[in-house]
């Protein structure tokens, strides 16, 4: 087929006019966005978020805030995520998009060490990198992460639970998050929880290993027993596997502790079947979380900040962008702590909390 | 010779029809055009919309985003072309990069021989797939659907679902991150390799026997055994060339990812056969190019970057690229119609 046929001909003027016009519309867009940028005075900063997912409530909380946000600090802000917990490629992909568009920062929550080369690739070429929720691995590998002090919350969670008992025996479930991998923020609040109660934890960061019978030294002291550590993945129905296993090996547990909400709504529906009930405890703070502290269901739960985590991490990136000076680490600590806060309607003496009504107007999710 | 038959179709046709039906017979011949025409009208749309879009780095990073699924979408199409469709693509391609990896790393073998052995494993893993097929008779959703699982098993089982950082391994198995650059772009080795395999497979594909079976197989089976075609063992030796391919994607995704992690692209699958669809290559076999998939896999990457380099949020990339399929396999069916 050569070029002087008429069809060809006409295929290469439908094109030409397609193109054409494409381009117009595309042309009236890039007008907007110019203007857009150019009449705020100084220059919009761009920011990438990006999540492991866009379906967990923690995330979408973030996303949600973040946007919310952006102009306030003047960013334009771009939202990405992988497809799915797991989904390297899509935070790798979502990191080159951002060096390209010229980005200033990024916030992350890092899905694993499988992106680390892509986040080196960005601070090389000048991004400020901040992490969010969890430190990476190794944590230098950002130039600060923005988290809840788990062991704080963990901490809270106990010494409220001790000074409620008010020197009864304690009779305790642990419901952790995993039991075939170590993670942080599990041991973190497994032990911040047991350090709260008064009771040694021998490794600080190894669940399991403390004695299981003593005395605690919180509120008002009293004997100890640890009945289990049992994994429930964070998750209504393994929160209820794991206690109806506490349940069968002592039926007398009076406090629970359980790393998350839904592990707690689990656990509660354990205890309900057998007939039984205990002062549950947790830690996260979502919506859904709060109104189990509400109706009862939760004695008290520590509460984190999702959207607060990407909002003072957008912050930071517009204000090192702008030649400011650069977070720093809240001291004593390896990361920048953005706060925690228990809930309860219950509050006991020496324990700061806020009422379950007040945390529902902070609450994240639905 | 088909060509001529191809252009004495359009010469009979031009004295008869609309001008659309003009365009419909030339996108038929060469069924790569349209989504040649789409790649180009992306192109001056983000070049427009966006600053950072059409500049030396985006199109280095651009290229490597793309390089892992085009690679991919090489063996899928050689399935496809069959009127067979596989869904162990991902699988395949993360069985092979997690025993390369752990082999050069815990087994302490040479990275060469490291590398080796991962090619063999994915191309013994595609010559199964193509042993159920042929043999047992299976269809090949069915056996891909089967063998997807199987193979991502024992990658987790293999790797117990760690990630082995690719500085932790020797030099050869993360060579194809490497590259050199012209300017501000980028080329990777692991590109120059993808840009390889298309041209190997692209000539085998349309200048031998084999190429020329391969289609006959896809179009019409039982013609083509009619006509002394030894089917199965074409198709056999598709699945396990195909196999081969997905190996030599895992080499190239160590390089990219700067790790080998299991689970590193859920939706391997998906995206080869998006790519596949979009570049003009008929889901029913017998019909379709490579340089068609070469710009079906840059099409979708360019409109994910490119809306991407806008700010344009994730969701709505994902909405555009599920358009972007539908409207492709409309044109196909279109371009189809033009025999009838």
């Amino acid at each position: 087929m050569t070029l002087s046929s008429p069809s060809m001909r006409r295929a290469i003027a439908i094109t030409a006019a397609c193109v054409t016009v494409a381009g117009l519309a595309a042309c009236g867009r890039g007008d907007d966005s110019s203007s857009g940028s150019s009449s705020g005075g100084e220059k919009a900063v761009g920011v990438s978020l990006i999540t492991k997912d866009s379906t967990n409530p923690f995330f979408v909380a973030m996303q949600k805030g973040a946007k919310e946000d952006a102009s306030k600090n003047n960013v334009k802000l771009t939202v990405a995520s992988g497809k799915q917990e797991g989904d390297d490629a899509g935070q790798i992909t979502a990191i080159e998009d951002s060096i390209a568009r010229g980005d200033k920062g990024i916030l992350i929550t890092p899905m694993s060490t499988g992106v680390n080369a892509a986040i080196k690739k960005a601070r090389d070429a000048g991004l400020y990198v901040i992490a969010l929720d969890t430190p990476p691995d190794p944590a230098n590998t950002v130039d600060i992460t923005f988290a809840t002090d788990n062991r704080e919350a963990g901490k809270l969670d106990g010494q409220w639970a001790a000074a409620t008992l008010a020197g009864k025996a304690a009779t305790i479930a642990l419901l952790d998050l995993f039991d075939d991998k170590i993670v942080s923020v599990d041991y973190n609040r497994d032990q911040g929880f047991l350090e709260g109660m008064g009771i040694d934890v021998a490794d600080p960061k190894k669940n399991g290993d403390e004695a299981k019978t003593g005395k605690y030294t919180g509120g008002q002291g009293g004997d100890y027993t640890i009945v289990c550590n049992e994994a429930g993945q964070g998750a209504e129905d393994g929160g209820r596997t794991a206690m109806e296993k506490c349940l069968a090996k002592n039926p007398n547990i009076n406090l629970v502790y359980t790393i998350n909400e839904p592990t707690a709504v689990g656990a509660n529906g354990a205890l309900k079947a057998a007939g039984k009930t205990a002062t549950i405890v947790s830690v996260d703070g979502g919506c859904a979380g709060v109104s189990s502290v509400k109706s009862g269901v939760i004695g008290a739960t520590a509460q984190q900040y999702p959207l607060k985590m990407a909002t003072l991490g957008m912050e930071a990136i517009a204000k090192v962008a702008r030649g400011g000076e650069k977070p720093a680490t809240t001291s004593g600590l390896d990361f920048f702590n953005t706060g925690v806060a228990l809930i309860t309607d219950k509050p006991a003496e020496g324990v700061k909390s806020i009422t379950s009504d007040e945390g529902l107007k902070i609450c994240w999710g639905n | 010779m088909s060509d001529t038959v191809e252009s004495a179709a359009a010469e009979f046709a031009r004295r008869q029809h609309s001008p659309l039906q003009k365009v419909q017979h030339q996108l038929h011949g060469k069924p790569w055009l349209s989504p040649l025409f789409l790649l180009l009208v992306a192109f001056v749309a983000f070049f427009i919309a966006t600053p950072t879009f059409l500049t030396a780095t985006s199109m280095g990073i651009l290229l490597q985003q793309t390089a892992v699924v085009a690679c991919l979408a090489v063996g899928q199409t050689l399935v496809i072309l069959t009127a067979g469709i596989d869904l162990s693509v991902g699988a395949i391609m993360v069985l092979s990069m997690m025993v390369m990896a752990s082999l050069a790393q815990d087994g302490g073998m040479p990275g060469i021989l490291a590398l080796l052995l991962g090619f063999v494993l994915a191309t013994a893993a595609g010559a199964l797939n193509g042993f159920l097929v042929t043999r047992v008779n299976l269809p090949p959703f069915i056996v891909t659907l089967g063998t997807l699982s199987i193979f991502t098993a024992i990658a987790l089982l293999y790797s117990g679902g760690s990630s082995i950082q690719a500085e932790h391994l020797p030099r050869i198995l993360n060579i194809l991150g490497e590259g050199f650059s012209i300017g501000d772009f980028r080329l990777t080795w692991g590109i120059v390799v993808v840009v390889i395999v298309y041209i190997v497979i692209g000539f085998v594909l349309a200048q031998t026997a084999w190429g020329r079976y391969v289609y006959a197989v896809g179009d019409d089976p039982e013609s083509a055994r009619l006509s002394g075609v030894p089917s199965k063992r074409i198709l056999l030796g598709v699945y396990t060339v195909a196999g081969l391919i997905y190996g030599i994607a895992a080499w190239v995704l160590i390089g990219r990812a700067g790790a080998a992690t299991p689970n590193a692209v859920p939706d391997a699958n998906l995206q080869s056969i998006t790519a596949v669809v979009i570049g003009g290559t008929s889901l029913f076999g017998g019909r379709g190019r490579l340089i068609g998939t070469a710009i079906g896999a840059l099409i979708v990457q360019t409109l994910q970057f490119g809306l991407s380099q806008m700010g344009v949020d994730q969701q709505w990339r994902v909405l555009a690229t599920g358009v972007l399929v539908i409207v492709a396999v409309a044109v196909d069916q279109w371009i189809r119609k033009v025999k009838a």
